[in-house]
């Protein structure tokens, strides 16, 4: 009882109480569920009750059947489309703010950026299918102008439109990490790069590039990650064609009840992001470390 | 038959309503090791940037080589630069960083590698070829610095201050050696720097800068010894200064009334033009001698010890003259026999006419 008496004093035991609340709360909400599904996919739905008994069948099925690979490719097709196109956009605007604007302005562009986060995703969503739409506002301008006969199909209920929701959902988050890095780059860096001869373009490609390139990676990491095993957009914009792996999970658990083999498909997709995540933080390492 | 590497004429910098240069006229002569000395804010380093190309003129030219360098882009002109911080590319060796330039130049490969090779031995780097640039030491990346503006063959190098971060006894080493390289490899080096040692030791001559004008151009023992100015004198060492009232002029001799010291005739080198202005004398500290025993000067002043620096072999006194609010200083050899005077006692100074300068 002493001994308890004296660690409750301690340094450690303090830090530990300040802690608890949080930990508690991650350990109930994120480690147990996350047991409890890494259980459930090694299991069996036998119709209303589970067979306890261990198998890997579940992950069989779900590295082997056409349906789910095909499903699981379509998702890391549809979340590298997005990645690229969202850091492809987004480093302009990061760069333009750093390098164009002037230093008092830049709060204020960084907080314009945040303006559509003022409504929800859902509200978005809804937006983009208003303009998006077959009589929505491009296919009802162009069709009014002349310019097309019939709506264009191709920009809703597709792929295409999953990618275009995304990316627009998820731009801040790339600009910023990208903004940041390109706060970074010492400026008389790229004036050593002009003054050794180098023109604008090719400075930009040895220097300035090179050493935003953590924040770069940074912005990939935080759009690849939730985009992979997002499931509302494709839900509402993505059409039969742009369904991915997190709406099969989704079935399993709920139409399919095959919670089991949701699992399984739910623990590979995190493999495989896992594995991805990875993957870039080793190329961060890489460049924050520079040459060794 | 030199010719001016760098003319510079009527050359003005504005940034909004503030001046930063103003009617600079310069000319750097080919092959010198030239200054630009201030105290910070002066415009020494925006006139350094203007000659590389990172600032445009509001008027005025600026000609390299005989070649005007108006709408030339900083990667155009043949100039390199040291930075103040280096600018060390800290994703690349300290190979990668020297083939920069010549990368750029798009050589061929073996070229390159052969000219980093020299340029490294030139600073004495050997061996550090793959060291990543972010476990260099100061020293180590000034000389990255130098080496990759050097290994271009530029016709100036521009030097920003490139000494200031490093401590006293690098500084020094590096004085020497950047004085040494300057001499082998031939090149114009305009340096800039606020340390009028700095200035003294390196430069063949120095272009003293105030408020965006140049005061002075001259090399440094004229700049330390003749100054043109009161505020030249008072920026480069240390200089005594006494209030003086011109009386009389005469070819070049001039009639003074010199505080403290009586009534006066100066011998000036040129024609006693210009005179308007002229209101204070200044003598150098070691000008001056603090008289012991039987010794005698060409002139003589009596004084009271007021302050006493002992720094081993000199000593600093200030001592206070009749009829003068603020004392003035001496700095006398700790010699053999020599004794250090006491605050408050009364000592002889002694002093000639030869060694006081008429300034505005």
């Amino acid at each position: 009882m002493v001994e308890f008496q004296k660690w409750r004093k301690s340094e450690s035991a303090q830090g530990l109480f300040l802690i608890s609340p949080t930990l508690g709360f991650a350990l109930l909400l994120l480690a147990v569920p996350l047991i409890m599904v890494v259980a459930l996919s090694f299991w069996t739905q036998d119709y209303l009750t589970l067979d306890r008994t261990f198998t890997t069948a579940n992950y069989q099925a779900a590295w082997t059947e056409p349906m789910y690979q095909y499903l699981m490719a379509r998702s890391l097709k549809i979340s590298i489309f997005v990645t690229a196109s969202t850091v492809f956009l987004a480093y302009p605007v990061a760069y333009f703010i750093s390098f164009y604007v002037a230093p008092k302005r830049k709060a204020m562009w960084i907080f314009l950026i945040t303006i559509p986060f003022w409504t929800s995703y859902l509200m978005r969503i809804f937006l983009w299918k208003v303009i998006l739409g077959y009589n929505g506002v491009i296919n009802g301008s162009l069709t009014g102008l002349g310019i097309i006969n019939e709506p264009l199909s191709f920009i809703l209920y597709n792929q295409n439109a999953v990618v275009l929701t995304l990316a627009h959902a998820w731009i801040p988050f790339a600009i910023l990490p990208i903004f940041v890095a390109l706060e970074r780059v010492d400026r008389s860096l790229i004036e050593a790069a002009e003054d050794l001869g180098d023109s604008a373009l090719r400075r930009f490609f040895r220097v300035t590039l090179p050493l935003s390139m953590p924040g770069v990676i940074a912005a990939t990491i935080i759009v690849f990650i939730p985009t992979i095993g997002d499931y509302v957009t494709p839900r509402l914009v993505g059409g039969p064609n742009g369904l991915m792996i997190s709406n099969m999970i989704e079935l399993q658990f709920k139409k399919a009840n095959n919670a089991p083999l949701g699992s399984a498909l739910a623990i590979s997709a995190m493999g495989i992001v896992t594995f991805f995540a990875l993957a870039f933080l080793w190329l961060n390492r890489k460049y924050v470390r520079g040459p060794s | 038959m030199t010719h001016p590497i760098i003319r510079l004429s009527g050359l003005d910098k504005f940034y909004g309503e503030f001046q930063a240069l103003s009617q600079i006229n310069l000319d750097i002569e080919t092959g010198e090791f030239f200054s630009l000395l201030g105290p910070s804010g002066c415009g020494k380093t925006t006139l350094l940037r203007a000659i590389a190309g990172f600032e445009t003129l509001s008027s005025g030219s600026l000609h390299i080589d005989g070649n005007s360098m108006e709408g030339v882009p900083a990667n155009i002109r043949p100039t390199n630069m040291v930075f103040q911080s280096y600018a060390i590319f800290p994703h690349m060796s300290v190979a990668e960083n020297i083939a920069y330039g010549l990368k750029a130049r798009k050589l061929p490969k073996a070229e390159i590698n052969a000219s980093v090779a020299e340029a490294i031995n030139m600073v004495g780097l050997e061996g550090f070829d793959d060291r990543a640039s972010h476990a260099l030491s100061g020293g180590q990346r000034q000389r990255v610095a130098l080496a990759r503006a050097l290994v271009l063959k530029p016709r100036v190098l521009l030097l920003d201050e490139p000494l200031s971060a490093l401590d006293k006894k690098l500084r020094e080493q590096m004085q020497s050696e950047l004085r040494r390289l300057q001499r082998a490899v031939g090149i114009t080096f305009v340096l800039v720097t606020h340390d009028q040692e700095e200035a003294l030791t390196m430069s063949d001559r120095i272009a003293v800068m105030f408020d965006g004008k140049i005061e002075q151009v001259a090399s440094p023992q004229i700049l330390y010894g003749k100054p043109s100015t009161r505020k030249v004198a008072s920026f480069i060492g240390l200089m005594n200064f006494l209030d003086a009232k011109v009386l009389a002029s005469s070819g070049k001799n001039v009639e003074v009334e010199v505080q403290s010291l009586g009534k006066l005739t100066l011998t000036l080198d040129q024609a006693t033009g210009g005179l308007d202005g002229c209101n204070s004398v200044g003598v150098r500290p070691e000008m001056l001698t603090i008289l012991m025993g039987s010794q005698t000067s060409e002139r003589e002043v009596e004084a009271e010890v007021t302050e006493v620096s002992y720094y081993g072999d000199m000593t600093y006194y200030d001592v206070k003259l009749p009829s003068k609010q603020d004392p003035i200083t001496v700095t006398m050899r700790n010699t053999a026999g020599r004794e250090v005077l006491e605050v408050g006692a009364k000592a002889r100074i002694g002093w000639s006419t030869s060694s006081l300068l008429l300034l505005k």
